[in-house]
């Protein structure tokens, strides 16, 4: 087994706010090998930002890491300098974001943003870095890319800009790419390109992705391995066939239920009635108790441990506990 | 940008036109100069017969009339007091003023600059809550007191600098503090609060997540997108720094425009009221277009 290129344990990220302290990351743990990609999926506030801009070393006040390790190639990124930190981010770990019309800035060039990277990170020239950029721009597909090399980011469709937001991450060849919700605000004709897009480049070096999504259909199609999230807490962690076959959390089984599927017609999708609770009002038991149709005394008031099922599969709820005390 | 520009200068005229009928109408409120212009004993047909000489007994469409036939040949009649056409006397104060002016912006925009950058991005820490509140004491003292106490502390009782007047560099300084750190109290405040916005901003993350150094990601990327608001709310404002020239030139007895200005309005000096107004108007509604310009070459995706 190759060592893992990104191993996070026990990270707990809390927000310092005026109505108390919120937990939106409890006690994340997993692992990324290089190469592999993994998918963060959940509904709306179950921690997935937070998780990976914790692992960016961007989450501002009143938020903080409270605990826990964040092991990149072994190295824990939660003690690193700032200056290490800035180092490795944009070079070994880069970022997309969920909003390709507001994360580039307004004045300044698409060419000007590619080539800062690429100036700051590999020490190029200024010409070194807008033949690169160039070069990134023609790679992820952006016709006349010496033409939106000099345009501003206005005059881009969401599309383009995601486009080069991925020429932007990749122009230093990172080791992990993490995309958040890369496509969510895109058509649905485009999401698709860009993220066979964002797969054929990094299969090239090797990069490791963390992709967060809420599309379960991408999933399918692109990663290796899924870790559900809820509340802050992963619920479920396993290989992709694993999850799609055998899902064992009640939660996971529900946003599956909730995915339409071609060859099960069905006249009316399911949904998980109610949302998630905001992190930190439920104190006792499991955090999925309120909206689980399968809850038991237990789950209110005793928390679930996130329990090896097998060698790949992990699962966070009583159900399992007892099904193998049973067999 | 070409285009554009002769838009804007165009636009300057209409603007002057209202202004110079706004002025005509307050001076024919304010009234009668006559009084003021003879001898106490004057008689009433003494009076009489000047105000004929003046056309003061005409009606007023006659009377604008005239006043803007005057005007298109920059003539803005005769001062009272000066026995002189009023326009020359007013343009040879102008430089005063003008050098009062750019070192109360230099002075502003050294301290503001800086202070508000500084203030954003230490949010909430002692020294933002001492910029801040320094800020809002600041605006709040008036310029006139402000002037007095500099010129007690300074001039009287250290002697670094001239009280009044203007001649060298040190006649310069305690005027140009009075009216620059007035500005730059708004000013920080202005820049503390647009930074604040923008480095929320998504296009900030991003510049993070790139390795990018906080100098860089705050001085490059935050700050010249938290001065587009800065420039077009200064520029509005230019009308409050007139207001503070007035006073200042005043305290400090400074020969410029504000002090003739406040002058001929106590000696009902009409003349170089009105020529003063216009003036000032004039240079009103030209830092607005410079505030436009800048605007423009700072953001790209205003279109001319
Ligand atoms: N700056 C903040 N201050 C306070 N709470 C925050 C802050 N940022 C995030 N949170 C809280 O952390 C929780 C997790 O947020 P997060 O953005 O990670 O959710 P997410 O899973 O990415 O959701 P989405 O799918 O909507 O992007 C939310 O409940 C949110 O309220
Ligand atoms: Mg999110």
């Amino acid at each position: 087994m190759a060592e893992a290129l990104l191993e996070i344990k026990d990270l707990k990220t809390y927000f310092h706010t005026e109505n108390g302290v919120v937990p939106s990351v409890d006690g994340v743990s997993f692992s990324l090998k290089k190469g592999e990609t993994i998918a963060i999926v959940g509904e709306s506030g179950s921690g997935k930002s937070v998780t990976s801009l914790s692992i960016m070393g961007l989450i501002g006040s009143p938020g903080k890491i409270e605990g826990g390790e964040v092991l990149f190639e072994g190295q824990d990124l939660t003690t690193m300098s700032k200056r290490n930190m800035r180092k490795l981010r944009g070079n070994d770990i880069a970022m997309i974001f969920q909003e390709p019309l507001t994360s580039l800035n307004p004045l300044f060039t698409v060419g000007n943003q590619i080539s800062e990277s690429i100036r700051l990170h590999q020490k190029a020239s200024k010409e070194e870095a807008k033949i690169k950029s160039i070069e990134m721009l023609k790679k992820v597909g952006i016709p006349r890319a010496e033409k939106v090399y000099s345009s501003y980011p206005h005059l881009l469709s969401g599309g383009m800009r995601q486009r080069v937001m991925i020429a932007m991450a990749l122009s230093c060849n990172p080791k992990l790419l993490i995309a958040d919700e890369p496509t969510t605000a895109l058509d649905v004709t485009i999401q698709a390109q860009i993220l066979q897009l964002m797969k054929n480049l990094t299969n090239e070096n090797d990069t490791s992705i963390m992709l967060i999504t809420h599309d379960l259909g991408v999933v399918a199609e692109m990663v290796d391995t899924v870790i559900v999230m809820y509340a802050g807490q992963v619920v479920e962690y396993t290989d992709v066939f694993t999850l799609f076959k055998e899902p064992k959390h009640p939660y996971t089984k529900g946003l599956l239920d909730s995915t339409p599927k071609i060859h099960e017609l069905k006249d009316e999708l399911q949904s998980i009635e109610g949302t998630v609770p905001a992190p930190g009002t439920i104190t006792q038991g499991c955090k999925f108790q309120t909206r689980c149709t399968r809850a038991t005394a237990k789950c209110f008031v005793e928390e679930p441990e996130l329990k090896e099922l097998s060698s790949n599969h992990k699962v966070r709820c009583w159900l399992h506990e007892q099904e193998e005390v049973a067999i | 940008m070409g285009k554009f520009l002769i838009r804007r200068l165009l636009q300057i005229i209409p603007v002057l036109f209202i202004i110079s009928f706004v002025v005509f109408c307050l001076v024919f409120v304010a009234g009668d100069p006559v009084a003021l212009m003879l001898p106490e004993d004057a008689s009433p047909e003494d009076i009489e017969q000047l105000r004929e000489s003046l056309g003061l007994n005409e009606p007023f469409h006659i009377q604008y009339f005239t006043y803007m036939l005057g005007l298109f040949q920059l003539d803005f009649g005769e001062s009272f007091r000066y026995g002189q056409s009023a326009l020359p006397i007013v343009l040879e104060r102008l430089p005063a003023t003008l050098e009062l002016a750019a070192a109360s912006m230099i002075v502003a925009i050294v301290i503001a600059i800086p202070l508000g950058i500084w203030s954003a991005t230490k949010k909430n820490s002692p020294l933002d809550l001492l910029a801040t509140g320094g800020s809002v004491l600041w605006k709040a003292m008036p310029n006139f007191w402000l002037g007095i106490m500099l010129i007690l502390l300074f001039s009287v009782t250290l002697g670094w600098f001239p009280v009044s007047g203007r001649g060298n560099f040190s006649h310069l300084v305690l005027p140009a503090l009075t009216l620059g750190t007035g500005i730059a109290a708004e000013m920080t405040r202005l820049i503390r609060s647009s930074m604040l916005e923008i480095l929320n901003q998504d296009y900030i993350r991003t510049a993070k997540s790139k390795g990018i150094r906080d100098f860089y990601v705050v001085n490059k990327h935050a700050f010249r997108n938290a001065l587009i608001p800065v420039v077009t709310i200064t520029a509005l404002q230019t009308s409050t720094v007139v207001g503070g020239t007035l006073i200042t030139e005043t305290v400090f007895s400074w020969p410029g425009l504000g002090q003739l200005l406040i002058q001929a309005v106590n000696t009902r000096d009409m003349a170089i009221v009105q020529a003063s107004v216009f003036i000032i108007a004039f240079f009103v509604i030209l830092m607005n277009l410079l505030a436009d310009i800048i605007y423009k070459l700072l953001d790209p995706r205003i279109k001319y």
